[in-house]
């Protein structure tokens, strides 16, 4: 009988199904990964494991018994423990107070510093961080090493389920290869893991058991080693082509020089060496797993980032982008969609009008006084090209739907005329039809002679809308997909280092 | 939309939307203070029947021109999701050196007023600078500034009371009063208030406070330059606190020690009264004027009814608190 | 072993780089008295310092949760006018009198904590809007400054002990003692560094959020009031004057500052702050033996305050990514 298990558990966030009838089996002593692509479910459903989100529909059953947890605490005192991304450690305090930070060994009522630290170098020892000092502050430490300590903090409160989400991806190769023996390890003592990665290499090493997730189920649960790369690839693609793209437009002849040249762009060790040259009326998409540099590009590209080294040029001219003012100025005519619109792209609490013109407020205001006519004017266009759906342009943006929120910040900077826009996955978390129309937008824009990148975590999109995609990986650029050779296989594949071309035997992928 | 058609249909169209934008728009907290307003006349009325005469009023009004101007100032700071502790200081700056240039030469008189206000623009533009471009927190860079200026003038004044008088034009603008017998300081208040209503309003900068004030990411993002912005409210903001100290130099025909201490709080207060959110990024100037007529009222009475300062302090203190707990409250952590 | 106490340097660089700074300009002022460092001096000197040492320690309290007290001086003053008036009389009334000005402190502090905490109003305002409120309850009790103190207890700690070493050290070293350490190894004391370090740190591994708030104002709140204890102590009198709670709130941030507390919240020691307290004391001290005017003396204390908080809090020297300069 498994330790652990979920059965159809469904969990739905608004309109959108995040899990769907998932049913996964954990036994102690064994490693099970969990695959699938982003968006696929797996993130709901460690959360759901961990406390921090309940079901609406399903069972969990831990030892035999139904359990539900309301609060991580209660996960947490169930024994199972959760490694998330985002790091819960405290940057100030050292490496032993965070380990034994929620109930710290105590004598005359104050912390016992011996105990806790004998505490910590266990934790530590146990994760491979032996070579971490207990009493070194967090902020101090590498992510790589942070990580570590991550592990050691939950490792501390005796688990007997352990989860690790994506625990690898900020640690350098050599840790990655401790992590690997602590892990088995663990399993020897036998301790259950759970473990989500994106990467089929490690799955390979570590794994016992898979299960695919894609579209919120849980498509196949099988022995690791009994399936090719290519076929797990292929259940992690499988679903309903619910998108329609419109034509591409046949575009300018590429003769033309670039408009958009980037040369050698580094920033700390989130990009290294970028160059690509994007031309007028292209579409070109950016790639690859979630983090690996692709947003950071784009904040490069618009001067959000300091430090940068490289060269950009626009029309050929070497230019200096210092700041989004500098990039938005017609002489450059960049614009970006930010990441997150509610706290990057808007001022919810303002009138949609104001938000509308906020961007190209110098050309509708004279000597620094708006003209409201014009603006009013101007916004109207705006709302009526882009059919915004709002209940007047005095409604505070934030009453908008999440799509028409997107629209508003995709009209403000239209109200630039940038030649060149930046879009840092726009379409996430948008209903389909505003998608169509985010898509056949692009398509006019890009008609009309703008040169567009996009970064994007949606296959379909890239697919559907690109002439070009630059696959990137650890912050570099390490594949370039165009026109036919542009399919979501040959997308996926790459972004997990892995060769787009299917095997034909469909022997098992030896390492 | 037919395009020929579209001008006309568009005027009446704004001027009907505008109006109903008003009402749909009004802020509550306004109207709770111009309310109180109305309560706070009538509980004075039951002391005293002469606490709606015109005269008084009138004289009122006068008083609160000068903390109106102050908190003018303030607002704007407010607006950004700052705050401006450097006030108490900046306004004795502004009463003392407009009195001591009133003295220099012959062009002093002329020149005092002037000189008074940019002393307060240098001391703003310093935490503006600070604020915008070294991002340290505007509370205890503001207070700095205070404690900086404050050294500046004990150290101008030999700690002694400024005898120095002010420039018949401060008396002036402080004490006179010109058309239809309206003091000029309200005439002052009404001009100035008039023209910060303007900037907050229909100008780029305004905007731009605005947009800083409620998301200040998101207005960078948009390439709004939002550091002068930031440098010049604070710039502004210094100079309409000198400004106040220069007409309260006029009005007592000489600048004091700590002429700006009492000013700092009923600032605050009256601007969080008004429905400004000390978070930034929501509030209009209508509202600051009522809090700052209802401060001035709420004083008044407190004085008409014998209530000892220290009354008065406490008051300050919870009616800012309560403000604050029904319009200024944060997010709990679960969201 | 031998790297344990390389850490604990790291740790307290703050702190100690505020100690060495403090020994520097003491001996500058003591090698430079024209009359001398005798006992008399150096006890008027002690008690100057111990005072706003005091202060100090409860701003920093507040300031480790990466909030402030701008309360702590007219909570001071509340307290001295409330001792003026209750530590007199027989040793028991006196003991009394102490205890309920301290009471009284941890209340005006507990007030601001529970609005900081549940009202979830900015520290800033709201200490501002407190303070008013405290600094009115000082006027009610001391319209006019009078009263006094049991001159046994005054004596007795603002004197001298013997040796000549001021009482008031003593005092500051077992408050150290008594209430700092103690507080700084507990569990509650580290949740507040965990709080002011990153509070969704903290609250997503289950430190007590709210407990350790509560606990590091009503801490600050009786500090303060042992201060205005202490005030009383050596004027024997109670005064309400506004000027020195918002004078002695204002040093306090310099103090905290100059002794190496993140005006951010989450490191920094009370121990730093006591001798940032002491240095800052020290300029006006050293001003005074180098000839400059005593009119320069604010301006020099403002200046060193602004040099303070600019080092301390400009973030953007280390930024790269300028989204994280904004909120």
């Amino acid at each position: 009988m498994p330790l652990f298990s979920m059965s159809g558990v469904t969990k739905r966030y608004g309109g959108v199904r995040a899990l769907e009838d998932a049913n996964l089996a954990i036994e102690g002593g064994r490693i099970h990964a969990v695959l699938g692509e982003n968006g696929a479910g797996k993130s709901t459903l460690i959360k759901i494991m961990a406390g921090v989100v309940m079901p609406d529909e399903g069972r969990m059953v831990l030892d035999g018994a139904p359990v539900a947890f309301a609060s991580p605490a209660a996960a947490n005192d169930a024994g199972i423990a959760c490694i998330f991304q985002e790091l819960s450690l405290i940057p100030d305090l050292s490496v032993a107070d965070n380990i034994a930070i929620s109930n710290p060994p105590r004598r005359f009522g104050l912390i016992d510093r011996r105990a806790q630290r004998r505490i910590a170098e266990q934790a530590l020892s146990r994760a491979g961080g032996e070579n971490i000092h207990p009493l070194a502050l967090i902020k101090d430490l590498s992510l790589s090493r942070r990580q570590i300590v991550e592990i050691a903090k939950a490792l501390a409160r005796r688990p007997r389920i352990l989860i690790l989400d994506e625990a690898t991806s900020a640690l350098t190769a050599a840790d990655v290869t401790k992590i690997y023996g602590v892990l088995r390890r663990l399993r020897a003592d036998g301790l259950a893991l759970v473990y989500i990665s994106h990467r089929m290499h490690e799955i390979v090493e570590l794994a016992d058991e898979c299960t695919v997730f894609c579209n919120g189920r849980s498509v196949a649960t099988f022995a690791a080693g009994t399936k090719t790369d290519n076929e797990i690839v292929e259940m992690m693609i499988g679903r309903e082509y619910s998108a329609v793209f419109p034509a591409r437009v046949p575009r300018a002849a590429s003769a033309a020089s670039p408009l958009l040249e980037v040369r050698h762009l580094s920033w700390t060790e989130r990009l290294s060496d970028v160059s690509l040259k994007l031309k007028a009326g292209e579409i070109i998409g950016l790639g690859g797993l979630d983090g690996q540099g692709q947003r950071e590009l784009l904040l490069a590209l618009f001067g959000v980032l300091r430090g940068t080294t490289g060269e950009v040029l626009i029309d050929g001219r070497p230019v200096d982008i210092t700041g989004p003012d500098v990039a938005k100025r017609s002489t450059i005519g960049m614009a970006l969609i930010p990441e997150d619109r509610k706290t990057e792209g808007l001022m919810l609490p303002m009138s949609v009008r104001d938000n509308l013109s906020f961007a190209a407020l110098d050309t509708l205001s004279h000597w620094g006084v708006v003209d409201r006519a014009a603006e009013e004017d101007a916004v109207d266009r705006i709302v009526r090209r882009l059919a915004v759906r709002t209940d007047g342009t005095s409604q505070p943006a934030g009453s908008l739907s999440g799509g028409n929120q997107q629209k508003l910040v995709i009209g403000k900077w239209l109200m630039t005329r940038p030649r060149i826009l930046l879009l840092n996955d726009p379409t996430r978390g948008i209903d389909v039809g505003t998608k169509q129309e985010i898509y056949g937008l692009l398509q006019e824009l890009a008609g009309a002679g703008a040169a567009v990148l996009f970064y994007s975590t949606d296959y379909d999109e890239l697919v559907g809308c690109c002439d070009r995609v630059l696959v990137m990986y650890d912050g570099a650029i390490r594949r370039e997909l165009s026109g036919d050779e542009i399919t979501e296989h040959a997308l996926v594949s790459s972004a997990l280092n892995v060769g787009s071309e299917p095997r034909s035997e469909g022997a098992p992928h030896s390492v | 939309m037919d395009e020929s058609r579209a001008p006309a249909a568009r005027l009446s169209d704004t001027f009907s939307r505008r109006s109903a934008r008003l009402w749909k728009n009004a802020d509550p907290a306004i109207a709770w203070a111009y309310g109180c307003i109305v309560l706070v006349l009538f509980v004075g009325s039951l002391y005293s029947s002469s606490f709606l005469s015109p005269e008084y009023l009138l004289q009122q009004l006068k008083v609160a021109s000068f903390l109106g101007i102050i908190a003018t100032g303030t607002m704007i700071v407010i607006l950004l999701g700052q705050i401006d502790l450097s006030v108490p200081w900046v306004v004795a700056v502004g009463g003392m050196m407009s009195t001591a240039v009133t003295g220099w030469g012959p062009f002093g008189d002329l020149l005092a007023i002037p000189v008074g206000v940019a002393c307060g623009v240098a001391l703003g533009l310093v935490s503006g600078v600070a604020v915008a471009f070294l991002r340290i927190p505007s509370m205890v860079v503001t207070l700095a500034v205070n404690a900086v200026a404050q050294g500046l003038m004990i150290a101008h004044t030999g700690g002694f009371a400024p005898q120095d008088a002010s420039s018949p034009a401060m008396r002036f603008l402080a004490t006179g009063h010109s058309v239809l017998g309206i003091p000029n300081a309200l005439l002052v208040w009404i001009v100035v208030g008039i023209a910060i209503a303007f900037l907050l309003t229909r100008t780029t900068f305004g905007r731009i406070v605005y947009a800083i004030g409620n998301r200040e990411r998101a207005a960078y993002l948009s390439g709004a330059r939002t550091r002068l912005v930031v440098m010049a409210a604070f710039a502004l903001a210094g100079g309409l606190s000198a400004f106040g100290g220069v007409l309260l130099a006029g009005y007592a025909s000489k600048a004091a020690q700590a002429m700006g201490d009492p000013y700092l709080l009923p600032a605050i207060a009256a601007v969080v009264l008004g429905g400004t959110s000390i978070l930034g990024g929501r509030g209009s100037y209508p509202g600051t004027v009522a809090g700052v007529i209802l401060i001035t009222l709420l004083q008044s009475i407190l004085s008409v009814m014998q209530i000892e300062e220290f009354g008065r302090h406490v008051i300050y203190g919870v009616v800012i608190i309560v403000m604050l707990l029904i319009y200024g409250r944060g997010r709990p952590h679960s969201e | 072993m031998s790297s344990d106490w390389r850490y604990g340097l790291h740790e307290h660089k703050g702190t100690l780089l505020a100690f060495a700074a403090f020994v520097l300009m003491f001996t500058i002022y003591a090698t430079n008295h024209p009359a001398g460092l005798n006992a008399n001096v150096a006890t008027t000197a002690a008690n100057k310092g111990t005072l706003l040492a005091i202060v100090a320690i409860a701003q920093t309290m507040v300031v480790l949760t990466a909030g402030i007290d701008l309360s702590v001086g007219m909570v001071m003053v509340l307290a001295n006018c409330l001792a003026s008036t209750v530590v007199n009389g027989s040793p028991l009334m006196t003991a009394l009198g102490v205890l309920s000005v301290l009471f009284v402190g941890g209340l005006c502090g507990a007030i601001n904590g529970l609005i900081v905490i549940y009202g979830r109003l900015q520290p800033i305002v709201t200490t501002i809007a407190t303070g008013a409120v405290y600094y009115g309850a000082a006027l009610a009790l001391r319209r006019v400054p009078g009263g006094d103190v049991n001159s046994s207890l005054a004596d007795a700690l603002t004197g001298q002990l013997p040796g000549g070493i001021p009482a008031s050290l003593a005092l500051l070293l077992g408050l150290v003692l008594v209430v700092w350490l103690p507080f700084r190894r507990s569990a509650v004391g580290r949740a507040a560094y965990a709080v002011g370090s990153s509070e969704i740190a903290a609250y997503m591994s289950g430190v007590p959020v709210r407990r350790a708030k509560f606990v590091a104002y009503t801490l600050s709140g009786i500090l303060a009031s042992a201060a205005g204890l202490f005030l009383t102590l050596i004027t024997y009198s109670g005064e309400a004057s506004a000027a020195n709670g918002s004078t002695y709130t204002l040093y306090s941030i310099a103090a905290v500052v100059l002794g190496g507390v993140s005006l951010f919240g989450g490191s920094g020691s009370a121990v730093g702050a006591i001798f940032g307290a002491l240095m800052f004391r020290t300029i006006g001290d050293l001003l005074f033996v180098f000839n400059v005017e005593p009119l320069w003396q604010p301006l020099f204390q403002g200046l060193v305050l602004f040099a303070a908080v600019c080092l301390g809090t400009a973030r953007l020297l280390r930024i790269r990514n300028r989204l994280d300069l904004y909120g």
